[in-house]
């Protein structure tokens, strides 16, 4: 049985968060009415002409600098010639032979527990260009609809060598990017907008040779799973393709989800001659080692960076680490809540990623829509820390804050949570307890250690239940060895 | 009145002498009764003519107005204006009504106050020299109905020259202000690439394409080309420079200005009465104190190779737009979407802009890129370079603007590679990206002959002071066709 | 060099410009010529020489990120050969 070596590259295109489209001042909004947002230049209307958003320049800056790459000072717009009805101008504008990002490299964690492994994947280049208009196939008398808002919207193309060497490998990858291009504030990563869309090239190969086997490429997928499915078709395809006799052909091809197979596209069979040349309209793009320096000096720790520093710093386990840095909102959300509860750390993380994380699951909402701030999660952390409340009271008061509001401690002075830690008043208590048993004091003397829950009981009840139970433990303890 | 200067129009309207709607009528009857002999407008639109005059008139009554203000102009059908029909001379945009201005034309009319008299016709898409591949019919020399006016500004030459407009506005990518400006007894002006916007210019190459002024003198094209130019944003390639007055040195003295003669404008090749008319006017400048030195541009005999593959290069990508979806022509029948595409263009293309198409997908296509593109694009460095060194020596280059005078309508009309060296003079110069002129110079049996003065890097005021020196000697410029009464 | 009509064919189909059998061979007459005339720049040696895409050699100016245009949908759509709810109306486009 031969052994089957999967190769597979990602292209994956990041729509980046900027106010107005790469080349015009029209809106890049989504879901406004059709061609609402398609301005003269949008629409190549005859004589118009591209002007370069400095802020989609400025993300490529951004995301060049988060993974390592050369920054190229000088880049070159190109254009990519080709008939397509969503593609105004007969080309698009795209960088072909010196993009503004080159190289680089992105560490991913594929897999969980035993079985975890990390992996750096190596990118190519990442270069801007502008988004293509939508097809509407509705039946519009048999013939189709153009939208072009979306046309002109500016991307950038993030494509990696063939490093990946499974669809858990490629997933990893594209989680990872998709955590990085928002953690960086360069996209907003919605897939089901299309602001993050991956096409992966798949070959197979005999394990143990060099030559890559010819690839497809499988375009759109937009959202993880269909990355994994479509990956995991196209390769058992592959496979029994080349099993049976039969040659790969390189293609380009379409996932369908609802058979999970993927069929080739009709209108890319013909043989492709994009006729890339210089854009004369746009003149070269130079990026100077001041500005690069300016956007480096506004860059967040990064992902990788900040993981790591959790560890070493904080002491927390590698998987809490992991968990609280799998995006911006939560790393953020975590610090705040560790400012307001200082050197609880391991506590922090318990409840963002327990209590919080279980809470807003139930109530269907993101991180960002929390009810609680970081601040007011700190207040109930802060008196767990101090003895001020119990676990159970510390859950009571968070039910209490995320259904109405309001501040810990006001919460716990409501509803009377606060534990007694006043020495002098559980040692009444004890005393009180002791004198009033004298037997079962003889008969834990005697040796009957389960008798200790029976003052505790006791002594809790004494207290009405806010009696600290650590320090109660201890006094009893001291009591009772007498 | 027709004969009159855009400063003594200017000044005729400031002194109510006339109304610039009465002036407007005048030209506009004008068109009316000689047009349709000369087929320079592809669009005449008096209504709104009128309409704009009534603005001009106003401003001129609040006195807010400028030099230009309600002094008539003709447009060339390149550059998009709001509610008229701009075809480029192209059956792919006969019936596109533009839904905006293109700077140019804001800045004439909105900024100015001119009036557009309509829109000029020329080759289509700009591309020809003879203005015979116009879907709109071919436009007839003034100065001799058999022959033509040059192009691809054609229109506006015979417009200006019939005496149907003032003045115009061409663009020039291989010489299409100059060369129909020399067949026509006019002064054009192409300025250095960057000085005009090309916003909403319909772009042939975009890399060589250049608006400018057409008109009878310098002064004129000074003018106007104050009114025309200056740094727009919505043109990546628009130079940010300080604005300028480009009549500031329209009297400046020659005495001492080094004129470059390259001796490859000067060899074989040139019409012998076309070389003694322009030798006559080197001697003019020389009487004005010029002194003439010979320099060598030794690449310029590559410049209508290279520009034959670059510009067919940028224009077939151009045009790839005029797909028959969102303006402009579709076929009526056709049976799928490639079946559209392809029966659109084959039909609303027209047989010079499908060649040149064709051309430029061959140079651009795999296999080829390095050999015609990437070759034909270190021939221009290699040309601009020769130009460098060439104003080392001297301020201005002369020469002439076109080999021969106005040929005979469809002469050269089935032979492109003759067509193509109309232009053997002017193309260099847009590989370059430099300013030039075309100006006046004498005729040859009855045809007027063009003088080229070519300038370095934005020494366009330089170039107007040497063309109105030497119009202020001459009167070879106020030389008008015997029957445009 | 000489371009066929198969290779004619080829470079119209790319460029979305129907041509018949006639035409293609007219037209090869033609391009042939002119490629004769472009034929002229393969003699010279341009090792070396960096190519020149601009007329000047200036850096991309860029643009601040404003949205500055309206919705001119109804203008922009009047000179439009086919359009319906909005959109712009083509033959099917089959993917």
């Amino acid at each position: 049985m031969m052994q089957w070596e999967i190769v597979i590259g990602l292209e994956v295109h990041a729509q980046l968060s900027t106010n107005s489209k790469i080349f015009s001042g029209a809106s890049t909004a989504f879901g406004a009415e059709p061609n609402t947002q398609a301005d003269a230049v949008s629409l190549a209307l005859p004589g118009v002409l591209p002007v370069l958003n400095r802020q989609a320049v400025e993300c490529a800056i951004r995301f060049g600098l988060a993974v390592g790459a050369k920054v190229a000072p000088k880049s070159v717009f190109e254009r990519k010639n080709y008939f397509y009805p969503d593609l105004p101008k007969g080309y698009q504008i795209s960088q072909f032979e010196l993009p503004v990002v080159q190289g680089g490299t992105i560490t991913v964690q594929v897999g969980a527990g035993d079985k975890a492994y990390e992996k750096t994947i190596n990118l190519t280049r990442a270069h801007l260009e502008e988004d293509a208009g939508k097809s509407l196939h509705e039946d519009f008398h048999g013939k189709s609809g153009i939208d072009l808002n979306r046309a002109g919207t500016p991307l950038l193309e993030i494509v990696s060598e063939p490093d990946m060497r499974s669809s858990d490998e490629a997933v990893a990858y594209a989680r990872a990017l998709h955590t990085l291009v928002r953690w960086i504030g360069i996209c907003d990563g919605n897939m089901q907008e299309g602001s993050f869309r991956c096409d992966a090239n798949v070959s197979v190969r005999p394990k143990g040779q060099a030559a890559f086997g010819t690839r497809r490429e499988i375009k759109n997928l937009n959202s993880f799973r269909f990355l994994k499915e479509a990956i995991d078709y196209e390769v058992r395809w592959q496979i029994n393709e080349i099993e049976e006799g039969r040659e790969i052909h390189q293609a380009t091809v379409l996932f369908d989800p609802d058979s999970g197979e993927t069929r080739m596209m009709r209108s890319k069979e013909d043989a492709h001659d994009y006729r890339y040349f210089p854009d004369p309209d746009l003149l070269p793009l130079v990026i100077s080692p001041q500005w690069l320096d300016a956007v480096r000096a506004t860059l967040p720790e990064l992902p990788q960076a900040k993981r790591a520093r959790f560890v070493a710093e904080l002491g927390l386990p590698d998987y809490d680490a992991g968990q609280l840095t799998a995006s911006r909102e939560t790393a953020d959300f975590f610090a705040a809540t560790l400012a307001a509860a200082p050197g609880q750390a391991k506590v922090c993380a318990n409840w963002l990623l327990g209590e919080v994380s279980a809470q807003l699951n139930r109530d269907g909402l993101d991180l960002a829509q929390c009810p609680i701030t970081p601040q007011q999660l700190g207040g109930i952390l802060r008196r767990i820390g101090d003895g001020s409340i119990s676990n159970a009271g510390a859950k009571e008061v968070f039910r209490a804050m995320w259904a109405e509001g309001g501040e810990a401690d006001a919460i716990i002075e409501a509803k009377g949570l606060k534990q007694v830690s006043d020495a002098g008043a559980i040692e009444k208590i004890v005393d009180e307890i002791l004198a009033a048993n004298p037997a079962q004091v003889a008969e834990y003397r005697g040796g009957k250690d389960k008798v200790f829950g029976f003052f505790v009981g006791l002594a809790m009840k004494a207290s009405k239940g806010k009696a600290n139970p650590a320090q109660l433990n201890e006094v009893l303890k001291r009591r009772l060895a007498g | 009145m027709i004969e009159k200067s855009l400063r003594q129009l200017g000044q005729a309207l400031a002194a109510r002498e006339i109304s610039s709607v009465e002036l407007t009528s005048l030209f506009l009857d004008r068109i009316a009764r000689l047009n349709p002999e000369i087929n320079a407008f592809i669009t005449v639109d008096r209504e709104q003519s009128l309409a704009q005059a009534r603005a001009a008139d106003a401003r001129l009554a609040a006195s807010a107005a400028g030099p230009l203000t309600g002094i008539p102009i003709a447009q060339k059908d390149i550059f998009c204006a709001q509610g008229w029909t701009t075809t480029c001379a192209s059956k792919m945009l006969a019936n596109f009504v533009s839904p905006y201005d293109a700077t140019v034309i804001a800045k004439l009319h909105q900024e100015a106050g001119m009036v557009s008299l309509g829109k000029t016709n020329m080759d289509e898409f700009a591309m020809g020299s003879s203005n015979e591949t116009s879907y709109f019919g071919p436009v007839k020399n003034p100065w001799d109905r058999t022959r033509v006016p040059g192009g691809s500004s054609g229109g506006s030459a015979a417009a200006v020259a019939a005496r149907l407009a003032p003045v115009a506005t061409g663009t020039d990518t291989g010489g299409s202000i100059r060369q129909p400006a020399a067949l026509c007894n006019l002064t054009g002006l192409k300025p250095t690439y960057g000085v005009v916007s090309r916003y909403g210019m319909i772009a042939f190459a975009s890399s060589l394409d250049q608006g400018g002024p057409m008109a009878p003198s310098a002064e004129d094209c000074a003018l106007l080309l104050n009114a025309m130019s200056g740094f727009d944003a919505r043109d990546s390639t628009s130079l940010e420079r300080p604005v300028e007055d480009y009549a500031r040195d329209l009297e400046k003295p020659l005495a001492g200005l080094r004129i470059g003669l390259p001796r490859e404008f000067f060899g074989a090749g040139c019409d012998p009465a076309v070389m003694a008319a322009v030798q006559a006017a080197i001697g003019e400048y020389e009487k004005l104190g010029a002194v003439s030195v010979e320099v060598s541009l030794p690449n310029s005999h590559l410049s209508v190779p290279a520009y034959y593959v670059i510009a067919p290069a940028e224009a077939s990508s151009n045009l790839s737009r005029f797909d028959g979806v969102r303006y402009g022509y579709r076929a009526p029948d056709y049976d799928s979407l490639d079946d559209m595409y392809m029966k659109t263009r084959a039909q609303g293309f027209g047989a010079e802009v499908k060649r040149r198409i064709l051309i430029g997908a061959y140079v651009l296509s795999h296999g080829y890129y390095d050999a015609y593109y990437l070759q034909a694009q270190r021939i221009r460095r290699l040309i601009a370079a020769d130009f460098v060194e060439a104003f080392k020596s001297c301020d201005l280059i002369m020469g002439p603007t076109s080999p021969s005078t106005a040929f005979k309508l469809g002469e050269r009309a089935a032979d492109p590679v003759q067509m193509y060296l109309s232009d053997i003079y002017t193309i260099a110069v847009n590989l370059a990206g430099l300013p030039a002129m075309s100006i006046p110079c004498g005729f040859a049996d009855g045809l007027p002959v063009g003088l080229q003065l070519i300038g370095d890097y934005f020494a366009e005021a330089r170039l107007l002071n040497a063309a109105h020196r030497f119009q202020q000697a001459t009167d070879w410029h106020r030389r008008q066709p015997a029957d445009i009464a | 060099m000489s371009l066929t009509p198969e290779q004619i064919q080829r470079i119209a189909l790319l460029a979305r410009i129907e041509i018949s059998e006639a035409e293609a061979h007219a037209t090869g007459g033609h391009l042939n010529e002119i490629f004769k005339l472009i034929e002229q720049m393969q003699a010279v040696d341009t090792q070396g020489v960096e190519p020149m895409a601009h007329a000047q050699e200036f850096s991309q100016r860029l643009r601040d990120d404003i949205v500055s245009e309206a919705d001119q949908r109804a203008a922009y759509q009047a000179v439009a050969p086919e359009t319906e709810a909005g959109l712009y109306l083509v033959p099917k486009v089959i993917e």
